[in-house]
């Protein structure tokens, strides 16, 4: 490992919203090696999404976002500098996005071919005739039955876990250097769900690419992710490999979501442990630590000022001034 | 736990069949085929458990759930609350049945009138039950329930917009319980929450079980939930349920190869136990109610499925003292049930 394909440093973003100025990224650093799997967890509002659309320079103009600070470096290139002619190259080539709405994703008034075929057109220079043929074999890869037929489909012929195979397929194309899944399975049942990931991490390690999973499922996390960064409010609460985030939480943030879940091997019908009080509105943060009001270990320096991501261990971090 | 006394149940539903007409044509409609969301549903809830019913989306959790509060007509089927058969009652008749079955939804923000104060939220059902909203009595409820699901007193004169999701969802419970009810239907009252929000509200739910002597019908995806919630636990396909078991035997020892399935692909949050597990899943998706396939259901994405389960429905019959399973291989012994060791660290 060590191998970086991904670092984002310092990364603060912004919006202009009704109420003010509200920060929705603050401080992000993070990095994904190549070939491996990422997963960024968190509850509403605490910014997963929007790192991930940075990273795909697709904050800004209509959405009143702006990127205030930070760099993002992609196999060693500079991203935020760079024009959108630039990063039109790389969006949907080196970098491919799969949202969580298959539904909404995928246009509805052209064909399953033509949509799959368009980025290898666009950034392979193929003519359509090849591009069809290649979107032949990707259908065929993410195991739609009679992928060549259903080429000339609309995507209201498809089932929601067949479109987000679709969406796969289309990220695909290109053979991207990495794949940002943004909860990709939460709108399927869970049989499906278990058939999109193991095969977008079958296909991953096959190409490989490396993988950014955003999800809230700490299940999933367990399951597909080789790293994790937990958000909260913005910021990065704790960062770790799987193993040891499971197995060794160190952030009381963490340590909270950990117990509050019922597991499927835990003692059934006892009390779950709850982390008191509501996730924070962005608009209004408490000044200091974001987790602090609703921090069972909360001292006074907490809420003078926001802790930074310090290290605990091997490849082990997190943002808390510490607790006993 | 093998036969119950008819005076322990609270409601018993048999060969509950919903179906829905699809039709054609703008003027002159006809009838050209069914949507058979329900398609034989029995079951029993015991006063003071908590039933879980999973399934995923499509396969009738929720319209079972309206069909016994009589929001849908019955297609077939028979449905006695509280030794009362209610299958038949029209809208005047069903009013005093309702304040002792009430419901808590899905949907925290959909499910609030945002023009109206959280004390007229909660106290509406008093209100179409004939009780004065100037009366003390009404006053007193209202303030009894704030209390009871945890808001504080000076949020009753405030509006649902002002409420983050998980109150807004005590909001939602307190008026189901404001007629104290004996029957609680929950359908899929946690998934619209954070994570972090769900385990208060399912603490919530638990206390007031126990303090109320509630009977609850938990409808959700969520097995993890589910499992930590429930004393018996329906598992729904398609329409069908395919095995109803005690929370601990289903876990442990799950039968049907669809929930076997469900276990199977469920993950859970634990990277050690995620690696030792073998991964076995089972293929297609769930086909559309509107075109069933014949016999089992789930044949067609049953890894054991043998001839006889293409051309005869099977039957929900006791497997175990404390399961009933509807499938013809484990009735014959062919098939085993699974075991729950998987799911296990150690």
């Amino acid at each position: 490992m060590g191998d970086r394909l991904l670092e984002v440093e310092d990364l603060s973003v912004t919006f202009r919203t009704d109420r003010g100025i509200v920060r929705a990224v603050d401080s992000v650093s993070l990095h994904v090696d190549r070939g491996e799997t990422l997963a960024i967890v968190g509850e509403s509002g605490s910014g997963k999404s929007v790192t991930a659309l940075s990273i795909l320079g697709l904050i800004g103009d209509a959405d009143s976002g702006r990127i205030e600070h930070g760099r993002i470096s992609f196999e060693g290139q500079d991203l935020i500098a760079q024009p959108d002619r630039v990063l039109r190259k790389i969006r949907g080539n080196r970098i491919a996005m799969i949202f969580q709405e298959p539904m909404s994703s995928l246009n509805p008034v052209l064909t399953i071919g033509k949509q799959v075929a368009e980025p290898i057109r666009l950034h392979r220079g193929a003519s359509w005739a090849e591009a069809y043929q290649q979107a032949g074999e990707l259908l065929k890869k993410v195991a739609i039955p009679d992928a060549v037929e259903r080429l000339n489909d609309f995507p209201h012929h498809f089932s929601g876990g067949m479109r987000q195979r679709v969406m796969i397929a289309m990220a695909l194309a290109c053979q991207p250097k990495l794949i940002i899944a943004d909860e990709p399975t939460t709108a399927l049942d869970v049989t499906v769900q278990a058939q999109i990931l193991s095969l977008l991490k079958e296909l991953t390690r096959e190409a490989d690419s490396a993988l950014i999973l955003i999800t809230h499922d700490l299940g999933v996390v367990a399951r597909y992710a080789d790293r994790v960064t937990v958000m909260y409010a913005g910021r990065i609460a704790e960062t770790a490999s799987a193993r040891e985030l499971y197995a060794n939480p160190q952030h009381p943030y963490t340590q909270g979501l950990m117990e509050s879940i019922p597991s499927l091997s835990g003692t059934v019908g006892s009390r779950l442990i709850t982390i008191n009080g509501q996730p924070p509105d962005l608009a209004n943060l408490p000044t200091g630590c974001a987790f602090a009001p609703r921090c069972k270990y909360a001292r006074d320096l907490c809420s003078r000022a926001a802790p930074i991501l310090e290290s605990v261990g091997d490849d082990h971090e997190r943002a808390c001034y510490g607790f006993e | 736990m093998a036969l119950s006394e008819p005076s322990t149940q609270l409601l018993t539903v048999e060969g509950l069949k919903i179906h829905f007409p699809v039709t054609e044509g703008v003027l002159i409609q006809k009838q050209i085929a069914s949507v058979k969301a329900v398609d034989g549903v029995s079951f029993e809830l015991r006063r003071g458990e908590t039933f879980g019913l999973v399934g995923e989306s499509g396969c009738g959790k929720s319209t079972t759930a309206l069909a016994i509060l009589r929001m849908l007509n019955l297609t077939a089927g028979r449905i006695v609350f509280e030794g009362e058969d209610i299958t038949d009652y029209d809208d005047d008749q069903m009013r005093p049945v309702r304040k002792r079955m009430q419901m808590v939804y899905q949907d925290p923000y959909g499910s609030l009138n945002p023009r109206m104060r959280v004390r007229h939220i909660i106290g509406e059902p008093l209100a179409v039950q004939g009780v004065n909203r100037r009366s003390n009595e009404y006053t007193a409820r209202v303030d009894e329930l704030i209390d009871l699901v945890g808001l504080l007193p000076d949020m009753a004169d405030r509006y649902p917009h002002e409420f983050s999701g998980g109150q807004r969802q005590r909001i939602g419970i307190a008026r189901a319980l404001a007629l104290a009810p004996s029957l609680l239907i929950c359908d899929e009252p946690v998934s619209a929450l954070d994570v972090s929000i769900q385990a208060q509200v399912i603490n919530l739910l638990m206390d007031l079980q126990v303090e109320l002597g509630l009977t609850i019908l938990f409808i959700a995806h969520d097995l993890s939930i589910v499992r930590h919630i429930s004393d018996r636990i329906g598992v729904m396909y398609l329409g069908r349920i395919v095995e109803i078991a005690s929370q601990d035997e289903l876990f442990d020892h799950p039968k049907h190869p669809y929930t076997q399935a469900l276990l199977n692909a469920v993950p859970v949050p634990d990277p050690v136990i995620e690696a030792g597990r073998e991964e076995q899943l089972i293929q297609g998706e769930v086909p559309s109610v509107r075109n069933p396939p014949q016999g089992c259901h789930f044949h067609p994405r049953c890894p054991v499925a043998a001839s006889v389960c293409r051309q005869q429905e099977p039957a929900l019959l006791p497997s175990t003292s404390a399961s009933l399973v509807s499938c013809h291989l484990v009735h014959s012994g062919e098939h085993k049930s699974g075991h729950g060791r998987s799911l296990r660290a150690g």
